[in-house]
């Protein structure tokens, strides 16, 4: 019985503890959502077209607050913005796949696939990209449901989960759990610090553009430092 | 409440920020394809991930909805030992189920 399980499958064990993170988040979005004023049909479409939670509360908090419908948009895609270096990070593995698939996968990007699959290409190189494929659909496959469901269950019950129970702290210790096993070399290791330290000097920013400085700054720093390093190690 | 938003408001942001957070993902994805990067870039998105999740958590946890923005010890020694036991054991699941156990076996300590 030591038959290895095919990569969609892998992806797809691996996306199971992801999932009772992001159903707090959804539910929250549903019962948000129908607060504001949108019907199930309209909830269901914005959660299912945008998949992406942050996002979508940011343009529905304008919408509710009577904001212009381009400012709502603009805020939602600037929050959006760091999923270009993800799509950008993703290339060298997945580059080649036919564009019909990029097409799918661009679909499937969310901050919990992006994070887990980039984790399991650099520790298994010898991936194909149909493995690679597989295994990121198996991910997205396992997680999705459960976004679509909670977002739905929100609407429909219209309660968040009381904050007793913490779970507001769910998003935090699954990104957390994303980057640590990558703190395996000292350019890892500042460029986190660096994210950290500007994303906590610029948190006033609007839109959420403290996340792009930081981010940048930081991946100056790793590459910067990584360099430094080949040169003079 | 006031006046509710209007229906073609609503229908225009979902199409808008839909249709434009799926050609964010897809950009460079989609325009570069097989295409070789360069060197420098390469080496810049070795370290997207480490970039940008932490940026995301460092302003959960020091200032956390659910406490009304206030710095609290429980929410931020959870975090720190997810870290930890990530890195050591190189474990995405280690470092959930301990960050999680931590977080909940204090909360029911101290509350």
């Amino acid at each position: 019985m030591s038959r290895t399980a095919s990569p969609f499958w892998q992806g797809a064990q691996n996306g199971l503890p992801f999932t009772l993170m992001i159903v707090p988040f959804g539910l929250l979005f549903g019962v948000v959502a129908t607060e504001a004023g949108l019907n199930l049909f309209q909830t269901m479409s914005m959660t299912v077209l945008v998949i992406a939670g942050a996002a979508q509360f940011s343009a529905i908090a304008v919408l509710a607050d009577h904001g212009p419908v381009l400012v709502a948009v603009a805020t939602g895609l600037a929050v959006n913005l760091r999923m270009a270096m993800y799509s950008a990070a993703l290339v060298p593995y997945l580059g080649a796949a036919p564009l019909w698939k990029r097409a799918l996968i661009a679909y499937g990007l969310v901050d919990q696939s992006y994070a887990a699959a980039i984790q399991k290409y650099e520790n298994t190189p010898e991936m194909t990209i149909s493995d690679r494929l597989g295994y990121f659909g198996g991910f997205f496959c396992t997680l999705s449901p459960f976004w679509y469901g909670s977002t739905l269950v929100g609407a429909l019950i219209g309660s968040a989960i009381p904050p007793e129970y913490a779970l507001d702290f769910a998003l935090p210790i699954t990104f957390v759990a994303l980057v640590a096993p990558a703190m395996r070399s000292l350019p890892h290791i500042a460029a986190a610090f660096v994210s950290v330290v500007v994303s906590l000097l610029l948190a006033s920013l609007p839109y959420n553009l403290w996340l792009m400085v930081a981010g940048l700054a930081a991946m100056m720093t790793g590459a910067a430092l990584e360099k430094w390093m080949k040169q003079n190690g | 409440m006031d006046e509710p938003i209007a229906t073609s408001a609503i229908w225009t942001v979902i199409i808008l920020l839909g249709l434009g957070t799926w050609l964010i993902r897809f950009s460079f994805l989609g325009m570069i394809g097989s295409r070789q990067m360069p060197e420098w870039a390469l080496r810049h998105l070795r370290y997207v991930p480490v970039a940008i999740m932490p940026g995301i958590v460092a302003p959960l946890v020091a200032w956390p909805a659910a406490t009304g923005g206030t710095l609290e010890p429980v929410r931020l020694i959870a975090v720190i030992v997810a870290l930890l036991v990530g890195a050591y054991l190189r474990s995405t699941l280690g470092s959930i189920i301990a960050g999680l156990a931590v977080l909940y076996s204090l909360l029911a300590i101290v509350y």
